[in-house]
């Protein structure tokens, strides 16, 4: 018993020595998950704890939007309208049959499934800024109805006075974070098998992946039914977070900011507008909080943006990946930039070989 | 109630043939999708308010002034903004939408969130059918004609017009005969900017003034630049007007119309690319590769 303890134990530091801590970026998503996980018992402040709350529930939907949009070159200008489903569902079941949020939480994630197989198929016929142009027409179809039926939805107001998940701040902060880090690894996981390789097949060029035998009509739908649905997981804990589900799930401003997320993050890489949201989320959040320039929040937001564009104009994460790893010129493993040869194949980096041979791909 | 259902719904499409014409107009010449085109009309709106109601100019040069002023404005953003980042597709996109927002944060901070009233043009009115008229909505019918012929010589009758269609038609093609695309992108942003200016002048007495006032154009231009189909003027034009009277029919027929015309409107489009993908003209042209 206690020698097979030991070999786990010198087996884990192993994984973690060649696997984890070999690369930059690799070590700061462990160091990421370490502090999400410590930080209420070091640091359990209830606004702090909302404010992360909030940033790992839209994080869940900015991860959803880059399967689509990023990988299969699926850009939804209506995101919000999955966001929304899985609000409104959930928040309907819970108050109208009384029935548990942990059950109607995944209702409404089912109903925001639902909703991506309906809208991938209406839209599977449409490409590039089509597309996204008539995307942004459903949440908005799905508002005036809500509008024009308020007994059923509540209208302006929403539907409150739905029953929280957990009680304590410290309870709801887990629920959210551990939803958020098991669903974006998830995420990543798919995007970064082979279905995520025929997906970017079909970005890339959909005649020419079809031509090669993928049935791409079956991997859209898949894509747009799968991001639906962990968007509207996370519209659901948002309105049960919030304990309300209102308008504003479903309005082009969210459709807008997932957007702006997933671009400023860096497109296809899942982890991309997860970090976006950790950093741009709790920055207009802070900068909300000072009385003197906190009506500016959403300007300095938008500046901030465009800014940061200008000089990373392939999002954040590609920049500083860039900055802290390089690729191998033989086997393209990626090295930490303090490596002077490949740590897999031993080719030789940046000093010895040219721009002209990395080009080539090889000596 | 005939008789208003096609009189509003002439000048409301008259005013979305403005901004749509100007947004397909960039679209095609450049490929952006300018989520920010709308963002400009509200500019001059309240450029028009602040020089009308509070500089106490004139109405046509209050008008001249914030066409003009507004114009320039949106080339310097393109200059500093999209230029530097054009290649970069995703980052295009955002950019325009980061520039909406900071127009409407601006406008927000300096005037305020709420509605802004600024006197009509012309008072009065003309029965015409047996309903009337008033000579603003008239104005709006006339400037809208006015600048759609205006931009219809532009295009069809000058030396740039041609470089604009040549450009929009294969922009490395219409760089290898000489033309600086550069350029003809930039003077399309202009041209397409003082329609949307104009818009926003002419509309403001009749429409309130405020600093949201970007969105709900937005999206119905944006459904009917789909509808026509993207890049096509006289799609953009068609369906307009297309628009115009089916959100008139809703507000005027249908119980609970005016929450409804919005959806329907959208709904319309989404139909029209179910049945054809590529829009009403729009072509359906072969993917780059």
């Amino acid at each position: 018993m206690h020698g097979s303890f030991t070999y786990l134990l010198r087996r884990g530091w192993a994984e973690l020595r060649n696997e984890v801590f070999v690369l930059p970026s690799r070590t700061l998503v462990l160091l990421w998950v370490l502090a999400l996980l410590a930080l209420p018992l070091v640091y359990g402040d209830p606004y702090v704890l909302r404010i992360l709350t909030m940033t790992c529930i839209f994080a869940i939907f900015a991860a959803s939007w880059d399967l689509l949009a990023g990988y299969t070159g699926q850009v939804n200008f209506g995101h919000a309208l999955f966001f929304g489903a899985g609000a409104y569902a959930s928040a309907l079941l819970s108050l109208k049959l009384g029935l548990s949020p942990w059950l109607t939480i995944w209702a409404g994630a089912a109903v925001a499934l639902v909703f991506g197989f309906v809208v991938g198929y209406l839209c599977l016929r449409l490409r590039g800024s089509y597309l996204s142009l008539a995307t942004l027409a459903f949440p908005l179809i799905a508002l005036g109805l809500l509008f024009a039926f308020p007994d059923f939805s509540g209208g302006e107001l929403g539907i409150s006075g739905l029953r929280r998940l957990a009680l304590t701040p410290t309870g709801n902060y887990y629920l959210a974070a551990l939803s958020m880090l098991a669903i974006v690894f998830a995420l990543w996981a798919l995007a970064d098998s082979k279905f995520g390789i025929v997906l970017h097949a079909i970005r890339d060029d959909e005649v020419a992946a079809r031509a090669s035998g993928i049935n791409t009509l079956r991997y859209k739908l898949i894509v747009f039914a799968i991001a639906g649905a962990a968007a509207g997981f996370s519209g659901a804990l948002f309105a049960h977070y919030l304990r309300v589900a209102g308008p504003s799930t479903l309005e082009v401003a969210l459709s807008f900011q997932v957007v702006i997320w997933g671009i400023f993050g860096g497109l296809a890489t899942i982890y991309g507008p997860v970090a976006a949201v950790f950093i741009l989320y709790p920055l207009t959040e802070w900068l909300g909080s000072f009385r003197t320039f906190g009506e500016l929040r959403l300007l300095i937001f938008a500046l901030i943006v465009l800014v940061v564009l200008l000089f990373m104009p392939r999002g954040l994460t590609p920049w500083v990946r860039d900055k802290i790893e390089m690729q191998c010129p033989r086997c393209k493993q990626r090295n930490a930039f303090w490596n002077k040869v490949c740590r897999l194949c031993g080719a030789g980096l940046e000093s010895q070989v040219s721009r002209a041979q990395r080009l080539v791909g090889h000596q | 109630m005939l008789q208003d259902i096609l009189v509003t719904g002439l000048v409301n499409g008259g005013v979305y043939a403005l901004l749509a014409i100007g947004f397909s107009l960039i679209f095609g010449v450049a490929r952006i999708v300018n989520i920010a085109h709308t963002a400009f009309y509200m500019l001059a709106a309240y450029c028009f308010y602040a020089l009308l109601v509070k500089g106490g100019l004139g109405f046509l040069l209050s008008a001249l002034i914030s066409v003009t002023a507004v114009t320039l404005l949106s080339v310097v953003c393109y200059r500093l903004v999209i230029e530097p980042v054009r290649e970069h597709e995703a980052a295009v996109l955002i950019a325009t939408i980061a520039l909406a927002l900071v127009f409407q944060e601006l406008m927000l901070f300096s005037f305020g969130g709420h509605y802004l009233g600024i006197p009509s043009t012309l008072e009065g009115g003309v029965r015409f059918l047996g309903v009337s008229i008033p000579y603003q909505r008239l104005l709006i019918l006339v400037v809208a004609a006015a600048m759609l012929i205006l931009v219809w010589f532009v295009l069809y009758r000058t030396r740039l017009g041609l470089a604009i269609r040549a450009t929009a038609n294969d922009l490395e093609v219409a760089n290898l005969m000489g033309m600086n695309v550069n350029r003809v992108a930039m003077l399309s942003v202009a041209l397409s900017v003082v329609l949307a200016a104009v818009a926003g002048v002419v509309v403001a007495p009749v429409f309130v003034v405020d600093p949201f006032m970007w969105l709900a154009p937005l999206v119905t231009m944006l459904a009917i630049v789909v509808l026509g189909g993207l890049g096509s003027l006289k799609g953009s034009l068609i369906g307009a007007l297309i628009i115009g009277y089916v959100e008139a029919i809703t507000v005027f027929a249908v119980p609970a119309g005016a929450y409804l015309k919005g959806a329907v409107a959208l709904l319309i489009m989404v139909i029209v690319l179910l049945a054809r993908p590529e829009g009403l003209f729009g072509v359906a042209f072969e993917e780059e590769r």
